[in-house]
């Protein structure tokens, strides 16, 4: 592959048509075809003009709070009797999770293109709400698509996104989840790609996306990196967090791989079990196809039709991943696991009673793996985990899985 | 190698009007109903047939060729029925152009060269593969045209003056310009404006234009064909289908008839064309 210079790095992806080995790509619509071309022109100016870094830094450290704390989650360790447990706290962010980093990258750069109307997707509503967040902050008006599944078992972000003044569209085409809010959301910006800039949520879709996203989300793992080892003096044994899209694994994994003794693990969705359809684990139970722009690791059957899946949690609820995580599964350098919703549901409730941390579902399945690793690791390893998200959004979900009435 | 599509425009350009292509998608409701709808379309005036693949993710299509679509996965569509459907309709009809249509992932899953030679054998003459750009050339284009299957490009209002010759250059058939952006189904753009577009394409290239996308009408047709090569109708024959089912989504005595009378009168309008170009 074309990709770097330097032979023995995982981080000089993609190549110059957006190829992570024979993933990625611009599998779009000719109509889409000068934007995202466009799109990537800006973005490379974007990326190394000290105007735009400056703005960006600006509004991490002001608007956003970052950089978000690393925090030893000491009762957690002593429960599991095993390797030092620290997490990336993402959920400390403004509007409670990762996504907000990405989104305020991406309308910087749809201001610069002079874009004046923002769309985007979203699954758990987490995308949503940071999106309709950056379209207040700097006065554009938002649609956001969200499949009429998710919109109701999402209720209080459909409101936040609402009181920021965003317009939200129930998608009920197909199962009404990410997958079909994604296929909404491109077909609006087919239909508008003169004023109208599409906010992607995750590192997938046509390139330039998964990079771009990547290094907005990079900022995770960057600073992570430095604060490890400010507090322990050296590099985790292992980095864990969970992958839907895959956007804040990449975020957190992608300035560690070239740390060849650091383990990275991605974490799916494995539901109710991978013997059925009922889960969401792309690359362990998957195969490659091309879907949203991008060829990587699909739901699909025999004939390469789009497979539902499922997941308790919404935001883990789409049949595909970021192609730079396929990439990286293939050529061995990071692992996918799959954790079943009721693992999951167990993590997040242990979290809340040891450390009055109420995580959301998605990096609930993160730490189920991290509840199942460390046990087995000696006290002097460490595990870091990307605590993604918060879980305020859940308590809804989860109180009717404990049947309680809330 | 495959050669009706250039004998048909051919034949079309020395009669002087501009062609009728029309689609539908293979299997809506039903294998049976579809390919009689397939049979019946040269009989009613159509030229080329379009014949649409199932995907469960269209992303570039409205909601009339994504409920078809839906419909004729469920009655289990599959693109091994849908090149079936395409060999069975040569066993009649050894000179109307089929063109293929959809989206990319069935054909990756089926594997291209096995889709390639299938698709040569049942008498299949282009494809046209929505999401697949010419910077995806490499996956199916190239090795199409390699085995002489016209490969059929769209060209849209977005494709620039810059845009258009990487666009055309592995381009054969003919050129399919959408005439607005969106999805399919939409509303009718300015004939005019439509006709300014098709010159500038025909500048750059020897291929017949075909214009599509918002055609519902004779009048449409005659109003489009006036200034191109060719008038593609799709969602109003899908519509026509959809609206010709039982409320449990199967065919009745009217989903053949229905399309055949459409077409008889869009055929209709796409004769009048070039009368009306020169009034």
């Amino acid at each position: 592959m074309n990709q770097s210079p330097n032979l023995n790095s995982f981080r000089g992806g993609p190549d110059e048509d957006g190829r992570f080995g024979i993933y990625g790509g611009r599998f779009v619509a000719e109509t889409l075809m000068p934007l995202i071309l466009e799109l990537q022109d800006q973005w490379n100016e974007a990326k190394t003009d000290p105007e735009f870094q400056k703005e960006l830094a600006h509004l991490g450290a002001h608007y956003i709070g970052r950089p978000s704390p690393l925090y030893f989650a000491e009762r957690l360790t002593e429960h599991l009797g095993g390797a030092k447990i620290y997490f990336k706290r993402e959920e400390l962010n403004h509007t409670g999770s990762h996504k907000i980093n990405n989104c305020i990258g991406q309308i910087l750069l749809a201001k610069r293109m002079g874009k004046t109307r923002i769309i985007a997707e979203t699954g758990a509503g987490q995308h949503g709400v940071a999106s309709a967040t950056v379209a207040a902050r700097f006065g554009l008006p938002c649609v956001v698509y969200m499949g009429a599944t998710d919109v109701e078992r999402q209720a209080p972000n459909v409101f936040r996104m609402k009181l920021l003044g965003a317009e939200v569209k129930p998608v009920t085409a197909g199962s009404g989840t990410l997958k079909d809010a994604m296929n909404e959301a491109l077909r609006d910006w087919v239909t508008n790609v003169e004023d109208t800039y599409y906010l992607i949520g995750t590192a997938a879709g046509p390139h330039p996306y998964p990079e771009m996203v990547r290094d907005f989300q990079a900022v995770i793992g960057r600073e992570a990196r430095e604060q490890i080892l400010a507090a322990e003096g050296r590099l985790p044994d292992v980095v864990i967090a969970a992958v839907g899209g895959g956007s804040n694994a990449i975020g957190i994994f992608h300035p560690f791989l070239d740390d060849k003794d650091v383990r990275i693990v991605g974490v799916e969705a494995g539901g109710k079990g991978l013997d059925g359809d009922e889960h969401c684990a792309s690359i362990t139970a998957g195969s490659p196809g091309v879907l949203h722009g991008n060829r990587t690791y699909l739901l699909q059957d025999g004939d390469g039709q789009i497979k539902e899946g499922h997941s308790i949690s919404a935001g883990l609820d789409y049949p595909g991943i970021g192609p730079e995580h396929s990439w990286l599964n293939d050529v061995g350098r990071a692992e996918y696991v799959p954790i079943m919703d009721h693992e999951a549901l167990e993590a997040f409730q242990l979290l809340t009673r040891l450390e009055g941390i109420i995580p959301a579902l998605e990096p609930s399945h993160a730490l189920a793996e991290v509840i199942k690793r460390a046990p087995k690791m000696g006290k002097d390893e460490i595990i870091l985990m990307n605590l993604s998200g918060r879980g305020d959004k859940d308590i809804f979900t989860v109180g009717k899985i404990l049947g309680m009435e809330l | 190698m495959t050669a009706r599509m250039d004998r048909r425009f051919a034949a079309l350009a020395s009669e002087g009007r501009p062609a009728l292509v029309t689609y539908f998608m293979g299997g809506d409701p039903d294998y049976a109903s579809s390919l009689a709808i397939m049979k019946a379309l040269p009989k009613a005036g159509a030229d080329v047939i379009e014949l649409g693949m199932p995907f469960s993710d269209p992303m570039a299509d409205g909601p009339a060729i994504q409920l078809a679509g839906q419909r004729s996965l469920k009655g289990g569509q599959t693109l091994a029925k849908t090149i079936q459907m395409a060999r069975d309709f040569r066993l009649e009809d050894a000179d109307t152009p089929i063109v293929l249509m959809g989206y990319y992932n069935p054909i990756y899953i089926y594997g291209v060269d096995r889709f390639l030679e299938d698709a040569l054998e049942a008498g299949i003459d282009g494809l046209i593969v929505v999401d697949l750009p010419p910077e995806m050339d490499d996956e199916l284009c190239i090795p199409a045209l390699r085995r002489g299957i016209n490969f059929i490009r769209l060209a849209t209002p977005t494709t620039d003056a810059k845009r258009l010759p990487a666009v055309l250059e592995n381009t054969s058939g003919f050129v399919y310009y959408v005439s607005m952006n969106g999805i399919t189904g939409s509303a009718l753009p300015d004939p005019s404006v439509i006709g300014g577009a098709v010159r500038r394409i025909k500048q750059h290239t020897a291929l017949p234009v075909c214009v599509g996308f918002g055609v519902k009408t004779a009048e449409h047709a005659r109003a489009i064909g006036a200034s191109s090569d060719g008038v593609v109708v799709g969602s109003a024959i899908v519509n026509q289908i959809a609206s010709s089912l039982t409320a449990d989504g199967a065919a009745t005595e009217a989903t053949v008839a229905g399309v055949e009378a459409l077409v008889r009168s869009l055929a209709s309008g796409v004769r009048g064309a070039r009368v009306a170009a020169a009034e």
